[in-house]
């Protein structure tokens, strides 16, 4: 990878979700160079383990595709994965950043054939299924993943399921010899776009997540839909694996309160309203969805969304922060308790499975930032002029939905070609 | 007190809010309750009493001023504080729920022949002859609060309890003849006492404001 060409009128982009792929293609097509690094083995971040969006319920491997076919198309965009930076110096026009790339073990000649997947004995927790099963040490990350290129797990690395993945290879696509590289690479701007990660909602104490098991937060749920999920597509109660009827929706978990995450996540209300579909469109009239909510904060054009899932009988709308979960030892049915704000009645109600909505909180932490930038409070990077050159998009910069993190990415892209044609227009 | 009483309904007509946030202790938190209802589900007192903490902040706010000084919410509060653990907003629910008891008391509107409160005035009397709580006589005044007979009943219950106190030496007989105290008494009723005055010089001035 030391062929990497880049000067000062080169645009970093850090991080490959949906609004570092947005950035770094509206940029490249606008005909600059970029660089587009991901820590993960392919691009496209956490959109790739959703099942839909709202308000629409289209699938966003469609969009995927589109952004797949555009990076694929564009001669100006550079992508690197498996890297990540480790340090930027340097100031707006001339920035020199540092990066270092993990093995793939897997070169170019790969076919995505799927033999060494075969070959391969060790299994190892799927991340990309939020570790709710299994893959092998030779894998591809999800089918549609782009580069579609196997992965070969480092902690097979001199074990003999290495030997036995070369082994299987018919394309000599496997090369074990593959050493950790740091790179330099000259950028005028950079455009942040590490994203967001799931709250740890172990940390919510009376929720039990880490004792209950059928306790479980909206992304994993999100999983259990696909049908490449870790459940093939249906909504199994971990305690037991039967399928879940009765589902409790639980809302701002972690969020908007000061002893997890300060901040509303913005996304929950409407992630949650979104999920209760999910429980109608599995089981028809046999489903029923009950939101524990402080206040629904489904925005501007969200709130026909929202009227219609409250048109919905099945779906119950609970006023109340919930105060404890306790599990029926019984049933393992997870019992909600508190008390509802309108009319103050006392509940304990038992759910067959609860889904806990939980927040977003950057995905690098505050206290270790690898670069010199102003962040808020919560971890958000500020817009400040003492940023100079590096710009945040989407999640990196505030809790976002997809549509709004776009938005946002396509405008730092313009601000980062605002900077390379300011540098640009100086060396001529 | 109820000339006190009259004068705070007349100054704080229709703004009961202002009234508990200049007048009760940690009054101003009230207005940043966003009625999650965690404080109530966490209460261990709950289904007892007749206000949860959430409900009593509506209340406030609501103006409905004689239902929260004369419920019994407050004075059913153990002090155990998951309230103020679990609080979004970080209320100190506890302390508010106490500066109201006491606030109402004050007023001489809480509830009669509250249990809570009556033993809250024999530990207060109690305490106040010497500057240190004589155990053993609290624990009588408590068997006898509710008349002399079920008082004797109660204490000759509690017997064989006061006796092994007594031989372990965790109870001195002897503290009914008068107790320990503090070294300086007249030092220490100086000090209450003028605390208590200039509590009610705040309460005086807050009134004429």
């Amino acid at each position: 990878m030391s062929d990497v060409v880049a000067t000062n009128q080169t645009i970093l982009v850090v991080g490959g979700g949906i609004s570092g792929m947005t950035a770094a293609l509206e940029a490249a097509e606008t005909g600059k160079q970029v660089i587009l690094i991901e820590k993960r083995p392919f691009i496209g971040g956490r959109v790739t383990q959703l099942y839909k969006y709202f308000p629409k319920l289209c699938h966003p491997t469609c969009g995927m595709e589109i952004n797949q076919r555009r990076a694929k198309a564009n001669t100006n965009l550079t992508i690197l994965t498996l890297a990540e930076v480790s340090d930027i110096s340097g100031t707006e026009g001339d920035y020199t950043a540092t990066i270092k790339m993990q093995p793939r073990y897997v070169n170019d000649n790969c076919t995505a054939c799927g033999a060494c997947n075969e070959a391969v004995e060790t299994e190892f927790d799927n991340d990309f299924n939020y570790n709710m099963d299994k893959r092998k040490g030779a894998y591809l990350p999800y089918n549609n993943a782009y580069p579609q290129q196997f992965v070969l797990d480092s902690r097979i690395i001199g074990t003999d399921d290495a030997d036995k993945a070369k082994a299987a290879c018919k394309y000599d696509a496997i090369d074990l010899d593959m050493q950790e590289e740091t790179l330099e690479i000259k950028a005028g701007a950079v455009i942040w776009a590490t994203g967001w990660q799931p709250f740890d909602a172990a940390k919510i104490q009376p929720y039990g997540y880490d004792r209950i098991d059928n306790v479980i937060t909206s992304v994993e749920f999100e999983r259990m839909m696909d049908p490449f999920g870790p459940t093939g597509g249906k909504i199994l109660r971990p305690s037991d694996g039967k399928e879940a009827k009765d589902i409790a929706f639980i809302q701002c978990a972690g969020s908007r309160d000061r002893n997890y995450l300060r901040h509303c996540s913005r996304i929950c209300c409407m992630a949650s309203l979104k999920q209760s579909t999910y429980v109608r469109e599995k089981y028809a009239d046999e489903g029923k969805a009950s939101i524990y909510y402080i206040d629904i904060r489904a925005i501007d054009r969200f709130e026909d969304f929202y009227q219609k899932v409250q048109d919905d009988d099945n779906v119950t709308f609970i006023k109340s922060k919930v105060a404890n979960i306790v599990e029926d030892k019984k049933t393992g049915n997870p019992v909600l308790n508190g008390v509802n704000t309108e009319g103050y009645h006392r509940y304990s109600n038992p759910h067959e499975l609860v889904v806990l909505a939980v927040g977003m909180e950057p995905s690098v932490d505050k206290d270790i930032f690898p670069v010199e930038i102003v962040l808020n409070n919560n971890g958000f990077i500020e817009a400040d002029n003492k940023n100079g050159g590096i710009f945040a998009a989407g999640c990196a910069s505030d809790a976002l939905d997809v549509n709004r993190a776009v938005q946002n990415a396509t405008a730092s892209a313009l601000r980062a070609v605002q900077v390379v044609n300011r540098v640009a227009r100086a060396e001529d | 007190m109820s000339d006190l009483n009259t004068q705070l309904v007349e100054k704080y007509r229709n703004n009961f809010l202002q009234e508990v946030k200049d007048n009760v202790e940690e009054g101003d938190w009230v207005k940043m309750c966003m009625q999650c209802g965690v404080c109530s589900g966490s209460c261990p007192m709950g289904p007892y009493w007749d206000h949860p903490p959430q409900e009593i902040f509506m209340m406030i706010r609501a103006n409905k001023r004689e239902e929260v000084l004369s419920s019994n919410s407050m004075w059913m509060c153990t002090s155990c504080y998951n309230c103020i653990a679990r609080c979004p907003r970080e209320l100190p629910i506890t302390h508010i729920m106490h500066g109201l008891a006491h606030y109402a008391k004050r007023l001489g509107l809480a509830p009669k022949n509250q249990p809570t409160i009556k033993f809250s005035q024999l530990f207060w009397d109690n305490l106040m002859k010497k500057g240190r709580v004589n155990e053993l006589k609290l624990g009588l005044s408590l068997y006898f609060m509710n008349g002399f007979a079920e008082g004797v009943k109660k204490a000759w219950k509690m017997k064989d309890i006061g006796l092994g106190m007594t031989l372990t030496r965790r109870l001195n007989p002897l503290e009914i003849l008068g107790g320990h105290g503090v070294k300086d008494q007249t030092g220490f009723q100086n000090m209450i006492k003028k605390a208590q005055e200039l509590e009610a010089a705040r309460i005086e001035s807050s009134v004429k404001k």
